[in-house]
């Protein structure tokens, strides 16, 4: 019998790698929570530069980005080999797709910088919620999309102010031409709730909240299938559900690559249009 | 991940997942900060190198073969100036062949002219002389048979010579005589 609890466990720590068995009384499911969020500190405990697991798995990713961009671009030839193809891919996704196509040649190269690194950054922290051992997404823990939405704000702002002068850029953003005088007011109100309070808080959110929902998702699924298949050592055939559960679970697995990607993606590509409504004449 | 199962064991405080704890803050900043060096130092430097090289590489082949082009169309033109010069000497060649060959013909023709009034001339010299030879021979022959016939006739014998041609040259003098006389008239 204790092999089986052994079994059990195992199973649990492959399937379920976020979630103790232990806490959860034998025989019942439990769910996932936010509290994988928020583990104990491994490093620096008590200081303001507290590391735990996820802080570790964000600097890793870190490394790990920094490392692809750095190799990735450390011999770029003119007839590129099959890898750079590659490389130019993703770096050219960024570059034309999002920097250029949207600002254009002259201040899609002024903000390059910025929209590479928000990009990379989030694909890289997004991507580990998916990769076993791993599987939590840094940018689930609120504090990375509040720096980059931060970062995206003072950016925009500043460009817009740097162009029009700080009248001229709250002007053109909230005094919208076309508009009949006596609503004009009424327009300007909810321009200014749009544009310099709903942008960072929606640009936060909505990555912090996918990388959660599909982190929960995954855990659920996994959580799942590790219940089942005890259930099914145990001898209940009711176990067999957990097949179910575990084709889910890749599944969801694979949308959340997807996920990681597009999330990476609207953040980059929002920043860069919200730089481009503040330099744009008028809207 | 047996971590997080010790944190989870110990049922951690659970933060609020709005609001941000200051290590979520500070280790994403040096997570963006150090991404953004190595995009400023290294990537973007580097790409815009690469795209340059292979924008040069681009341009400058344009330009090889333009160079190419222009190169060949100057040899084409230096060809066929050549060629037309080549032409110009061919026919300066054969008009200066056919002047050649009019006035060799020229001077045989007039060589042969040359020769052929020679040899009239020779001719006529020859005739002359050998006419004057049959008019000596005929006149001393002529004479000789006057003679003897006369001879025979008078029974005289004049065969003395120097006397006997004697005769025959008055005789024929006063013939010519005769013949110039009628001839005055």
């Amino acid at each position: 019998m204790s092999r089986t609890i052994q079994e059990k466990a195992l199973l649990a720590t492959i399937l379920a790698p976020t979630r103790a068995a232990s806490e959860c009384p034998p025989g019942q499911f439990c769910g996932p929570s936010v509290d994988e969020y928020f583990p104990e500190a491994i490093l620096f405990a008590g200081t303001p530069f507290e590391l735990n697991r996820i802080l570790l798995i964000r600097l890793l990713a870190v490394a790990v980005v920094i490392l692809f961009l750095w190799l990735g671009t450390r011999s770029l030839k003119v007839v590129p080999t099959r890898g750079q193809v590659a490389v130019e891919f993703a770096l050219d996704f960024v570059r034309k797709g999002i920097a250029i196509d949207t600002l254009g040649e002259k201040d899609g190269r002024r903000f390059m910088p910025l929209l590479f690194t928000i990009f990379f950054l989030t694909l890289g922290l997004n991507l580990t919620g998916t990769i076993p051992g791993l599987q939590i997404a840094s940018t689930g823990l609120i504090g990375q999309p509040i720096l980059l939405a931060v970062i995206a704000y003072v950016v925009f702002v500043y460009a817009g102010v740097r162009k029009f002068g700080a009248g001229g850029f709250l002007k053109n953003s909230l005094w919208l031409p076309g508009v009949p005088v006596f609503i004009k007011p009424i327009i300007a109100v909810l321009e200014f709730l749009s544009t310099f309070i709903v942008r960072p808080v929606t640009l936060t959110l909505r990555l912090t909240m996918n990388m959660v929902a599909g982190h929960m998702l995954l855990t659920l699924c996994f959580l799942a299938t590790g219940f089942f298949f005890s259930l099914l050592l145990d001898g209940n055939a009711i176990g067999a559900i957990g097949a179910g559960t575990l084709l889910m679970g890749i599944a969801f697995t694979v949308l959340e690559i997807f996920v990681a990607g597009l999330q990476a993606y609207i953040f980059t590509i929002l920043t860069a249009i919200y730089i481009q409504l503040a330099l744009a004449e008028s809207h | 991940m047996h971590l997080a199962f010790a944190a989870a064991d110990e049922g951690e405080s659970s933060g609020s997942i709005l609001l941000p704890e200051l290590p979520d803050l500070i280790w994403g900043t040096v997570a963006f900060v150090a991404v953004l060096i190595v995009v400023i130092w290294k990537v973007l430097p580097r790409i815009n190198e690469a795209l340059d090289a292979r924008k040069d590489a681009i341009e400058g082949g344009i330009q090889r073969a333009e160079q190419a082009q222009a190169e060949a169309n100057e040899a084409r033109d230096q060809y066929t100036a050549q060629l037309a010069e080549a032409r110009g000497e061919a026919g300066r060649i054969r008009d200066e062949a056919r002047e050649d060959a009019k006035r060799i013909r020229a001077d045989l023709v007039e060589q042969a002219q040359a020769e052929a009034a020679r040899i009239v001339a020779n001719a006529q010299a020859q005739i002359e002389a050998e006419r004057s030879a049959a008019l000596v021979s005929l006149r001393s022959e002529v004479g000789t048979l006057a003679i003897d016939l006369a001879s025979g006739v008078v029974g005289e014998s004049l065969s003395d010579d120097k006397k006997a041609s004697a005769l025959v040259d008055r005789f024929l003098a006063d013939l010519d005589g005769t013949k110039k006389a009628k001839a005055g008239k």
